[in-house]
């Protein structure tokens, strides 16, 4: 089975893949960090989307687990040009592909590459749909802190309409047991969420001391703000982590980005390198996540 | 001149149906005749052919479709969708004007409606640009337009925008029998949007078209219209909103006629959750409730016709992410069926009348859309309401359509365009045996 | 399904195994290292004895070779019990303990599995039922019971800790 979607996957898998992920976090504590378990697999990365943090790490836990892997980048590679994504992928699979990561900047790439060949699929963040690895790894990164996700407050805050982080997180999070607010301006709320098992709102300041995560998503600069809100300053003002806002949050709280960051808009610099901002735990956890997922995947075939 | 003797066909005439014999001589209907074997005289030398169980009526008018031709030969072109549309029973079927260049010159509409008669499968009549190059700035060459017989006026793909503009062309043609046909979306509130803004463009996180992008574009043409006093006619409804609009609009006397896709009275947003880009058209697909308001209003009128907004794409054209992909579905050859199966079987005297008459009327196509009797142009198709069938392949070149694998009841089972048999499906089982014309 | 080794059975043949250990050990106890599932209770058994009767404590660690298996696919499991070696096992030997050997392949993967945390002095292989049908060049250096049996048969070891009912190991036939 691929792994595409957070959405309505069981509780009971999810803490599957987090309990492999605590084995494989032990095993990239062994002096030798390898493991044969997917010896004579091929893992091909189709990134079609450039994001070298989200690559890496893919190839890093591909790696570890003696998985050989391809790596297909935009802008490194002819293939994508004047050719269907269908044709694109046949070929890779015709390589003799046992599972492909895809990163694709429109939502459904990897759901319909799934389609189209016999390959497992891993959705490794396609448009503003979802990121389920991300959303896994910042689970696990919780999990580890809190000792539980239970009954966690999660305050998702910035531009959730477009962002496949926060859907992905809503999903994952919430299956685990925690409660989840998105925070945004009307603007940069999702447009129906009725049915989403999420509180909404405006204020960030009204949830600040009743929150135990502040998940601080990156607000797209080059799309300059300036049709869904008047100015990144603006922005700041209202949802910007700044000193004065951390030191209302509750002290035992801790502070998610999934990177890249920009530093003193959606996040105060000093808060960035707080230790109770968890970000570089986030990065380095992504690793063994993705080890699980694809282990869990390519293991038993 | 060739005699058909059509026998045993129960035959829809202005005021009742009831079984009866047609006999077509040229391309004219001579004669219905009791079915009791009388006029001997009269039948003698036709070529009997068998309708016992079907019904005959007027062969279908299509107010909207794409043929690709000149420019995009690889989806479609006038001889592939002259064939598709015949096996749809269609008679008649208006060419969009975004072909490549853009039909904005009385010598290209002369050129379509040629190539359709060479054809000769069907009726193809070319609708014109309503502004040059449908770039929405000046008019198109709508006096050329008109001498050539271009009636129906779109920029279907684009809206036009300008409103000056658009009261301009209204007012030009208005009064020489044109009709101002309009692709409805407002391109600042669909900016970016590739399904309909909801419930599922919200979990897809993809953009979405509000139903206001369509709305607000009909309540500024309708006030054109009333202000001008031009035909108007909103092209592909697709929420319920609109067709209150049009509704009070018509009360007030304005003359606006509106046309619904097949698709939007049988699916909903939910098919963009398989992720499968041919559910991608414009105007999106949208919710139940629309789907029922839709259903509700061709039913009783407020949308006067059926137009199938057949839009061929090749399958390597589709074969990318959704927001990627162009948009379109094609419709020619399952609208019938889906029409008569959404409607029901009691309603066929409506699906002729939104499928055939009205549409007919809209366009000013005195040959086509004619209750049968004797005299009217034997422009015709025999259908079985009931025949069920499951769309597979197509005749059109493009096969991105959403209606593969879905039951449907009621089937055409033979179409005559001007006294020529142009499609009969008990001698084609198979259509990719077919060959070409 | 004949029962071959009773409880009492397989109790003396661990206190037999442990006093083997101690015998061959010099100055330093062995590090005992269970093999998931059942080897990990037998380990931690045989460590009980040998501190009863040294009076000191041994170090006692769990192996999953899950990531190591070369076995059919078919057999392979996505599920990990997890591994945790208490300390350093460079320079020291290791007593690997499984409950039934049989063509190899798991304590090939075990050896495997083992260097990847070090350089042991030396590697010994305690099991409590050798079944035969070898693979590999292996051969265990403590052995509960030899049972002779044919490729056809299954032998089951039940334990207290891991099933929850009276220990046991028995021999099914063909069919079963």
């Amino acid at each position: 089975m691929s792994f595409l979607t957070t959405e309505g996957v069981a509780r009971s898998e999810l803490e599957k893949i987090l309990y492999l992920a605590d084995e494989f976090t032990e095993v990239l504590a062994r002096p030798i960090r390898i493991v044969p378990a997917l010896q004579g697999k091929l893992i091909a990365n189709l990134f079609f989307e450039n994001s070298t943090r989200t690559r890496l790490s893919f190839e890093r836990a591909a790696r570890a687990l003696s998985a050989d892997v391809m790596t297909f980048s935009a802008g490194s590679s002819s293939l994508s040009k004047g050719e269907s994504l269908k044709d694109t992928a046949l070929t890779i699979e015709a390589m003799g592909v046992d599972l492909m990561v895809v990163r694709h900047s429109s939502t459904g790439a990897p759901r319909r590459i799934d389609q189209w060949t016999s390959c497992l699929v891993v959705n490794a963040g396609d448009g503003a749909h979802q990121h389920p690895t991300q959303a896994l790894l910042d689970a696990f990164t919780l999990r580890r802190h809190f000792g539980g996700i239970e009954g966690l407050r999660v305050a998702i805050v910035g531009d959730i309409r477009h962002s496949r982080v926060a859907r992905s997180n809503l999903f994952a999070l919430t299956a685990l047991g925690a409660q989840v607010t998105l925070v945004a301006p009307r603007t940069l709320q999702p447009v129906e969420y009725q049915d989403w098992p999420a509180a909404v709102t405006e204020s960030l300041d009204e949830e600040l001391s009743r929150t135990d995560v502040v998940y601080l998503l990156r607000i797209q600069t080059e799309r300059g703000g300036a049709s869904v809100f008047p100015s990144l300053p603006e922005y700041v003002s209202r949802y910007g982590l700044t000193r004065e806002r951390f030191a209302r949050l509750p002290k035992e709280s801790v502070v998610l980005h999934p990177g890249p960051m920009n530093r003193g808009v959606e996040i105060d610099d000093e808060i960035a390198r707080h230790p109770r901002a968890l970000i570089l735990d986030q990065v380095a956890n992504g690793v063994a996540v993705r080890m699980a997922i694809l282990f869990r995947l390519l293991g038993a075939r | 001149m060739e005699r058909l003797l059509l026998e045993g066909a129960t035959v829809l005439t202005s005021r009742r149906q009831s079984v009866a014999d047609v006999l077509v001589v040229g391309d004219r209907v001579e004669d219905v005749l009791t079915p009791s074997g009388e006029n001997q005289e009269v039948r003698a030398g036709a070529r009997a052919i068998d309708l016992s169980g079907l019904v005959l009526g007027p062969g279908l008018v299509d107010l909207h479709v794409h043929l690709r031709e000149p420019g995009q030969e690889w989806k479609e072109d006038i001889a592939s969708g002259s064939r598709a549309a015949a096996a749809g029973g269609y008679t008649a079927v208006v060419a969009m004007p975004n072909t490549d260049p853009p039909l904005d010159a009385g010598y290209q509409a002369r050129y379509i409606a040629d190539r359709g008669r060479q054809v000769g499968l069907v009726e193809v009549i070319p609708a014109g640009c309503i502004t040059m190059g449908m770039e929405g700035k000046r008019l198109s060459h709508l006096d050329d337009l008109l001498a050539a017989g271009v009636r129906i006026f779109s920029d279907d793909g684009l809206t036009v925008t300008d409103s000056g503009l658009l009261r301009r062309a209204m007012e030009y043609v208005g009064s020489r029998g044109g009709v101002i046909c309009q692709h409805a979306e407002d391109p600042g509130l669909a900016a970016g949007g590739h399904l309909h803004e909801g419930r599922v463009s919200s979990l897809l996180g993809m953009t979405g078209i509000p139903t206001q992008a369509e709305t607000t574009v009909v309540a500024r043409d309708l006030a054109l219209a009333e202000l001008t006093g031009a035909a108007y006619h909103v092209q592909h409804v697709s929420c319920g909103e609109t067709v209150a609009l049009i509704r009070s609009a018509r009360e007030r006397g304005v003359k606006v006629t509106a046309e619904v896709a097949p698709h939007h009275l049988v699916f909903t947003e939910s098919e963009v959750l398989k992720m499968d880009s041919v559910a991608k058209m414009y105007p999106p697909l949208r919710t139940e409730a629309d789907v029922k308001a839709l259903t509700q209003a061709l039913l009783e009128g407020d949308i006067d016709a059926v137009a199938t907004d057949h839009a061929p794409h090749a399958a390597h054209e589709k074969d990318v992410p959704f927001e990627e992909a162009p948009k379109g579905v094609i419709g020619l050859e399952t609208a019938f069926s889906a029409v008569c199966s959404v409607l029901g079987g009691p309603a066929l005297r409506t699906v002729f009348e939104r499928m055939s008459v009205a549409p007919a009327r809209i366009a000013s196509l005195e040959r086509h859309g004619n209750w049968i009797e004797p005299g009217i142009p034997a422009n015709l198709v025999a259908v079985d309401p009931n025949q069920p069938w499951i769309p597979q392949r197509y005749r059109s070149k493009s096969t991105n359509s959403l209606f593969t694998g879905v039951p449907l009841v009621g089937q055409v089972r033979l179409t005559i365009h001007d006294g020529r048999i142009t499609y009969d499906a008990s001698r084609v089982a198979d259509p990719d045996e077919e060959g070409s014309p | 399904m004949p029962m071959v080794m009773a409880a009492a059975d397989i109790g003396r043949s661990l206190t037999r195994i442990s006093h083997e250990i101690i015998e061959k050990s010099g100055d330093v106890l062995p590090v005992l290292v269970g093999i998931h599932t059942r080897g990990v209770p037998l380990a931690r058994r045989i460590a009980g004895v040998i501190e009863e009767v040294q009076g000191v404590s041994v170090s006692v660690g769990a192996l999953d070779i899950g990531l190591y298996r070369d076995d059919l696919a078919g057999r392979l499991t996505t599920e990990l019990a997890g591994t945790r070696l208490p300390t350093d096992i460079t320079d020291r030997t290791v007593v690997l303990v499984d409950d039934v050997l049989y063509t190899g392949r798991t304590v090939r993967a075990a050896l495997d599995a083992l260097s990847d945390f070090g350089r042991p002095a030396a590697v010994r292989l305690a099991v409590l039922a050798d079944r035969g049908h070898r693979q590999l060049p292996i051969r265990p250096d403590h052995v509960g019971r030899n049972l002779p049996t044919s490729r056809t048969e299954r032998v089951s070891v039940r334990l207290a800790e891991i099933d929850g009912t009276e220990d046991g190991v028995w021999v099914e036939g063909a069919e079963g």
